[in-house]
């Protein structure tokens, strides 16, 4: 199919699309409404449901009765909407609904700016609402991949039966960049053993109350479970130049394109840097980063646009094997790739 | 309709209650002299005789029937707080075809989730809701509701509500029946059988228009909570009597049943050929046009356009961007954001080049076209050695300071407003880069109009063609 030069956020409305998803409700906010315009333009086009929402809150419990009634369905918002939006997100994760949220992440706290920050890091990647739930957490860097992580979110979400989030930021969702948009699906999994729907009428149930102390912990070790499982087998990542270097950046989203762009200045100075960038976030590349000593990296430098969220999980990983350290801008700032080299040199001697 | 159905367990309820924990399948959770079982068994007899038992969805809230599910056969959803009829809302637009009950508290519909239940009123979405009104919190353990009387001593009322402080009884009935959108809003009560055959009616002609998918139905139903009131059952009998009843008038608000026409949806579209026929993505529209020689140092553009908001900067970096595209090249293009955007100028950036493109904000460009006088100081400085700059000089009357840079001065607006439209002066920008890099035939850009200028007329699209004209003949006629 032809490449369209599109939006992020567009992108992001055309994944959906292409994944089967027939409702989309959400609620306006800066930098991520064009999600919210797009689905309202091509969503009726389709008979499929576009609703907005009286807020947040409701936006995502409306996407708990179409994802109960065994419907693809998706929301989009930025950090202070997501911040609304825990609670549902937590009774989706209860009951084991499958559904997909784009957050394109705006500075913060309180109102902050509409800058590009990637300061929601910690409330999406570790759960962010009531009790032991995550969410899986798809990290796009590019146009092309908000369409298809959009899509890959509705296969992951039907896969676990739980959440997944596009976690993305404002440079990327307001950005234009080609898109080659892929192929409709053909086939959505069956729902009826546990969705409230067909005819005639399944009587299912879903909830996420148990009563009995028992049942309750055996529910929050069956979740447990299906995330071991998910740790197990959906970590991605994406690597450049790491073969050979000395010095690891690791970074997501916009930040990780920045850095491509440093290890391509390092390299030229004959400095071995080499590109690390997580690509799911809930599962972490864990074992990935843990194995970076093993490769020859004796540095590991994590670019944040927030003030030290994604550097924990890869300190987590790296079970202090390596020497760690963090440089971060925030406020709507992105850090230029030349910023990060002098930061490199400052800080290894290089 | 008028099928009897007395001295037996309604077949809308489940015969074991097989959800329920514990030993006690056979009866309810709720108090003795509650009112819940008793609207229950009317909605249950109404299910059965209506025969809808095989297509009702129930929605149980938080509150004291957050149990419902337990009892009614049916598909059911137990939902946060307050959130019943958003969650009803998109529950009813999945299942067009079904029945779909909200049953609410008072704290649950009136406070926490007061929003949520005038927007769904508003919306005139089909559901019927059933709104228990008992003057308290009863699940919590008799907390103040949004419904609890003048004087009412509560938890958290320990002195009596008091109107200076904590306001007067919500009255929901009125407050949903200012509405336009709702097909039925009545107010019942439970506290006598003649009520309760009042409440039975009220019940079953919200779910005949329901079943006939006629919108938004809402009965509000004035119910006893010894356990919360404090009082024996036979006592808040006369207490709805005598002190609800004024507050609280029973009747029916509204009855549009009649004239109530059914909400029809259609089915998705999901065949995939469907999809890319409905829209427009059947046919491959890119027009791949065939590079021209370029020269080395205009092989991979890292581009800054910035000018005063109304200049058309974003789009000509779009057309750039675009046009590029055509040509086979990566591109990205990234609108001035956030804290960039401030005093009514605007840039952007755009990159063009056959590698993976990084960072997409133009840092360190070899390229700036500057629209006005203040872009050209600000991003003059940020060019590499070398790069080209084309400035607007007829709104820009100074030189570059930069000596190792090209500069490129073409009078954009003049040439525009010899054109007769001021507007068309990004697009003798876009002229003026295509000249200025040899990156763009002019003739191509020129196709590609249409395109850019989606719905505009002929006029529009030969004065834009003349515009990318202008830009370019004046590169190659002066450089």
């Amino acid at each position: 199919m032809a490449r369209t030069l599109m939006k992020g956020n567009h992108a992001a409305v055309y994944g959906a699309v292409m994944a089967g998803c027939t409702a989309y409700y959400g609620y306006p906010i800066t930098p991520a409404s064009e999600i919210a315009e797009g689905a309202a333009e091509i969503f009726p086009k389709l008979n499929r449901t576009f609703l907005q929402a009286e807020s947040e809150i409701a936006a995502i419990n409306m996407v708990y009765g179409a994802a109960g009634s065994g419907r693809r369905v998706m929301t989009a918002s930025s950090g202070p909407g997501i911040s609304l939006k825990m609670e549902g997100l937590s009774y989706c994760a209860g009951s084991a609904l499958p559904c997909v949220v784009v957050d394109v992440m705006r500075g913060g706290p309180g109102l902050g700016n509409i800058g590009p920050e990637q300061s929601d890091y910690n409330q999406v990647v570790k759960g962010g609402g009531h009790g032991n739930y995550r969410n899986l957490v798809l990290a796009p860097n590019s146009c092309q991949e908000m369409c298809d992580f959009t899509m890959l979110a509705f296969d992951l979400a039907d896969r676990y039966r739980n959440p997944v989030f596009v976690l993305t930021d404002g440079v990327i969702g307001q950005m234009m960049e080609a898109v080659e948009l892929p192929k409709p699906v053909t086939h959505i999994p069956d729902r009826s053993e546990w969705a409230v729907c067909g005819t005639p009428l399944n009587k299912n149930l879903i909830n996420s109350i148990y009563l009995d102390l028992d049942d309750l912990e055996r529910w929050n070790m069956a979740l447990d479970a299906k995330y071991r499982s998910v740790k197990e087998n959906e970590v991605r990542y994406e690597e450049y130049l790491m073969d050979d270097a000395k010095i690891a950046v690791v970074g997501y989203g916009c930040v990780s394109r920045v850095l491509r762009s440093t290890v391509e200045m390092a390299r030229a100075r004959g400095i071995k840097v080499g590109l690390f960038r997580p690509i799911t976030l809930f599962p972490f590349p864990e074992k990935q980063i843990r194995a970076f000593a093993d490769r020859g990296v004796e540095k590991v430098l994590t670019v944040e646009l927030s003030t030290g969220q994604l550097v924990d999980d890869v300190n987590l990983s790296l079970q202090g094997t390596l020497k760690s350290d963090l440089y971060y801008r925030v406020g709507g700032n992105v850090p230029s790739a030349l910023e990060i080299l002098n930061r490199i040199s400052e800080l290894y001697g290089v | 309709m008028e099928k009897k159905t007395v001295l037996r367990k309604p077949a809308g309820f489940l015969d074991v209650y097989k959800h329920k924990p514990g030993a006690e399948k056979d009866r309810t959770h709720y108090c003795p002299g509650c009112g819940h079982g008793i609207l229950h068994k009317l909605i249950a007899e109404a299910m059965e005789d209506l025969e809808i038992i095989d297509d009702t969805i129930i929605i149980s809230p938080v509150g004291c029937s957050v149990f419902a599910y337990y009892y009614f056969d049916g598909g059911h959803f137990q939902v946060p707080h307050g959130r019943a009829p958003a969650v009803g809302t998109a529950v009813s637009r999945a299942n067009p075809d079904k029945i779909v009950i909200s049953y609410q508290g008072d704290g649950d519909l009136a406070a926490i989730g007061g929003n949520n239940i005038l927007q769904a009123a508003n919306r005139g979405e089909s559901i019927a809701v059933f709104f228990v009104n008992n003057a308290i919190y009863g699940m919590t353990g008799g907390q103040m509701a949004p419904t609890t009387l003048e004087g009412q001593v509560t938890t958290t009322t320990p002195y009596g509500r008091n109107p200076a402080t904590d306001g007067l009884p919500l009255r929901m009935a009125e407050i949903i029946n200012q509405l336009e959108a709702p097909t039925f809003v009545a107010r019942v009560s439970l506290h006598n059988p003649a009520n309760i055959r009042k409440t039975r009616a009220a019940v079953r002609q919200a779910l005949q228009n329901a079943k006939e998918h006629k919108g938004f139905q809402f009965v509000e139903v004035l119910s006893m909570c010894p356990s919360g009131w404090k009082q024996t059952p036979v006592n808040c009998l006369k207490w709805i009597e005598e002190k609800m009843l004024p507050i609280f008038p029973l009747g029916t608000l509204r009855d549009r049943s009649a004239e109530a026409t059914p909400v029809v949806r259609p089915e998705p579209v999901l065949e995939p050929g469907k999809v890319l026929e409905k829209l427009g993505l059947t046919e491959d529209k890119s027009r791949g046009f065939a590079r021209g020689t370029v020269a080395e140092e205009y092989s991979e553009m890292s581009i800054r356009i910035a000018g005063f908001g109304g200049q058309g900067i974003m789009s000509t970096g779009q057309i750039l961007a675009q046009v590029a595209m055509e040509y086979g090249y990566n591109v990205s293009w990234l609108p001035s954001y956030g804290p960039e955007m401030r005093g009514g100028t605007a840039n952007c950036s755009v990159n063009i080049q056959d590698d993976t493109i990084g960072g997409a904000e133009a840092v360190s460009p070899n390229m700036v076209i500057a629209m006005n006088r203040p872009s050209m100081e600000k991003f003059e400085k940020t060019m590499v050695e070398g790069g080209s700059l084309i400035y607007n000089s007829t709104l820009v009357e100074i030189s570059p300071s930069r000596t190792d840079i090209k500069a490129f001065p073409v009078p954009i607006t003049g040439l525009a407003n010899e054109l007769g439209d001021i507007r068309v002066q990004s697009v003798v920008g876009v002229g003026a880069y295509a000249a200025v890099t040899g990156m763009f035939r002019p003739e191509d850009i020129i196709e590609m109009l249409p395109q850019f200028f989606k719905g505009k007329n002929k006029s529009i699209i030969d004065l834009n063609a003349s515009a990318v004209r202008a830009g370019y003949d004046y590169v190659k006629n002066n450089f």
